[in-house]
């Protein structure tokens, strides 16, 4: 099947679901494990790397094909998205401190957490390697960073509810019991697949 | 070849384009004009140019704050209270302000950004520091490996300080030492003595600042002193005082005794006891022999601790010294500068008379 035929609004939902960056390929664990504990920190940082993802992904679909592809140096991708990352990841909060203090501090303050995000850099990754159009990008990286979204919020929904009801074994405390729970989304997750499929 | 010289034009012109980029963005969106930065209610006020932190933008008006890690937001030292246009609590401020000062709206100057005029309180004393540039007008050898110095400030400057505090002195680069560094030395002249400072500095085996002061520093050299600063000085009341010192530890004990006669203070009855091992380890013996001699309320006791006997001195350590002057102490107040060990011994023998540990006040050298 040709890649570019998927619709782009087939290629976002699937981005969500059945190819989740974080329940399937493992992507940015480290800020999922550690923000994963409150509710309203998970909420923000999961706002922030949607709005990240969904704007670097096209941004580094230029870059590669606009940039890259004429001269050759496919193998300079993975400097040249971190780089662009980086630098948009500082304007964008810039911005946000001067234009909104409310959206700074539920949103801004975590925008530097996410320029070492490997969910961020791997859906840029991604996009280049199944050669997605420009508007798939677009929707893939808005699903990517949703998808990421979607797991940190619903397992800091779980964490909240088992810091109040469940014992845990104290071995298992605080960082083991999230990835046990972070197995056991990603079983769940995989019950998606056969609904679409996009590589 | 020309793929690799490409490939580096690419990077380089990528790297160059989004520096430009970010350029941009800061000139355009942290560009927050000028803010009034208002100081203990009008006391005094900059015109600064936004966008920075607050404890940067005070240090360049030259009101430092303390700061120990350098801004970084890492120890909590550069709390002041911010009334007004501060924005609210950030979530790296929190865990160095407790319920207390989030309620009076303590913040830490580090973490808080200049972006509209902001009215602060700073501890008064603040205000006060200030860079000297001094000459050096008199070294004078007290004892074998004790200097005292005396430095004049320029034409027109007076300082303001409370007798005990003290400054920090700026060495300049020497020998193989290429940076000039700054260590602190409690002020020996009174409060009075308002357009000169003196100190008191003992030779640290290789000290970086103390080598400077006694192979470098010459008459008439000019030097660099930052100050004053300190919560080591004579509190108000009206309990009997008891000043322990050793070797440089002088200094701010004569200080305040200088002051207390500046301020005419003769209803406490002090006594001064000094340590020292041999007799060459003393210094301003006349001095205080004279002040002792006018001045009724005062009593200088110097004790050595070496075998000598031929002095009218006390002997033994300094603290079985001040064990055998007093009984109980219920009236008393104490304050004491030396090295941390002769303090930790001396806060053990007063406690033990009886002495409670809040009215023991110290300056440790370490």
């Amino acid at each position: 099947m040709d890649v570019q035929a998927i619709s782009p609004l087939v290629i976002f939902f699937a981005a969500i679901t059945t190819n989740n960056i974080l329940l399937t390929n493992f992507l940015g664990m480290c800020s999922f494990l550690a923000i994963s504990k409150d509710m309203k920190s998970s909420l923000g940082l999961g706002a922030a790397v949607t709005f990240v993802a969904l704007c670097t992904a096209p941004l580094n679909w230029m870059v590669y094909h606009w940039l890259l592809v004429p001269f050759r140096l496919e193998y300079l991708q993975y400097i040249v998205f971190i780089l662009v990352i980086a630098a948009f990841v500082q304007i964008v909060e810039m911005m946000i401190e001067r234009l909104s203090t409310p959206l700074y501090l539920t949103l801004g303050i975590f925008l530097p957490l996410i320029t070492v995000n490997c969910a961020i850099l791997g859906c840029a990754l991604f996009l280049v390697i199944r050669g997605y159009t420009f508007l798939q990008s677009v929707a893939y990286g808005g699903g990517c960073g949703a998808g990421w979204a979607l797991a940190i919020v619903a397992l800091a929904g779980i964490r909240e509810r088992m810091k109040k009801r469940s014992k845990v074994v104290p071995e298992l405390e605080g960082p083991g019991i999230a990835l046990i729970l972070t197995g056991f989304m990603a079983m769940a997750f995989v019950g998606f697949s056969g609904i679409v499929r996009i590589n | 070849m020309i793929e690799v010289l490409t490939g580096i034009a690419v990077l380089s012109g990528v790297s160059a384009g989004l520096t430009v980029l970010l350029l941009i963005a800061e000139a355009w969106f942290a560009d927050y004009g000028e803010c009034v930065i208002d100081v203990n209610a009008g006391e005094r006020q900059y015109k600064v140019k936004g966008g920075s932190s607050l404890l940067r933008t005070l240090s360049e008006q030259k009101l430092f704050l303390p700061s120990g890690c350098g801004g970084r937001g890492s120890c909590g030292t550069c709390k002041c209270r911010v009334l007004e246009g501060g924005g609210p609590i950030l979530p790296t401020e929190t865990p160095y302000l407790n319920e207390t000062e989030r309620r009076s709206q303590v913040r830490l100057s580090c973490q808080v950004k200049v972006k509209e005029n902001i009215r602060i309180e700073v501890p008064a004393e603040l205000l006060n520091v200030r860079e000297f540039v001094a000459t050096t007008v008199r070294i004078t050898q007290l004892t074998h490996d004790i200097r005292g110095l005396r430095f004049e400030l320029p034409p027109g400057e007076t300082i303001k300080f409370k007798a005990g505090q003290f400054v920090n002195l700026v060495s300049q680069p020497y020998g193989d030492v290429t940076e000039s560094t700054s260590r602190a030395y409690s002020i020996s002249s009174p409060p009075s003595d308002n357009r000169a400072l003196e100190l008191v500095i003992r030779l640290v085996p290789n000290g970086m600042v103390t080598t400077w002061v006694f192979q470098h520093l010459k008459e008439g050299q000019p030097v660099t002193l930052i100050g004053p600063y300190g919560e080591f000085f004579l509190r108000e009341s009206s309990r009997e005082i008891i000043f322990i010192a050793g070797g440089s530890g002088l200094a701010p004990i004569r200080s305040i005794i200088l002051d207390m006669i500046d301020r005419g203070i003769t209803h406490r009855p002090a006594t001064f006891f000094f340590g020292a091992v041999k007799r060459r380890d003393l210094y301003y013996v006349e001095e205080f022999e004279r002040i002792a001699a006018q001045h009724p309320w005062f009593r200088y006791k110097p004790a050595l601790s070496g075998d000598e006997t031929d002095h009218p001195y006390e002997r033994g350590l300094i603290t079985d010294v001040v064990a055998r002057h007093y009984g109980t102490l219920d009236h008393h107040e104490a304050y004491l500068c030396g090295s941390p060990g002769m303090i930790n011994a001396c806060v053990k023998v007063l406690t033990q008379k009886g002495l409670p540990e809040h009215l023991i006040f110290y300056d440790k050298f370490s």
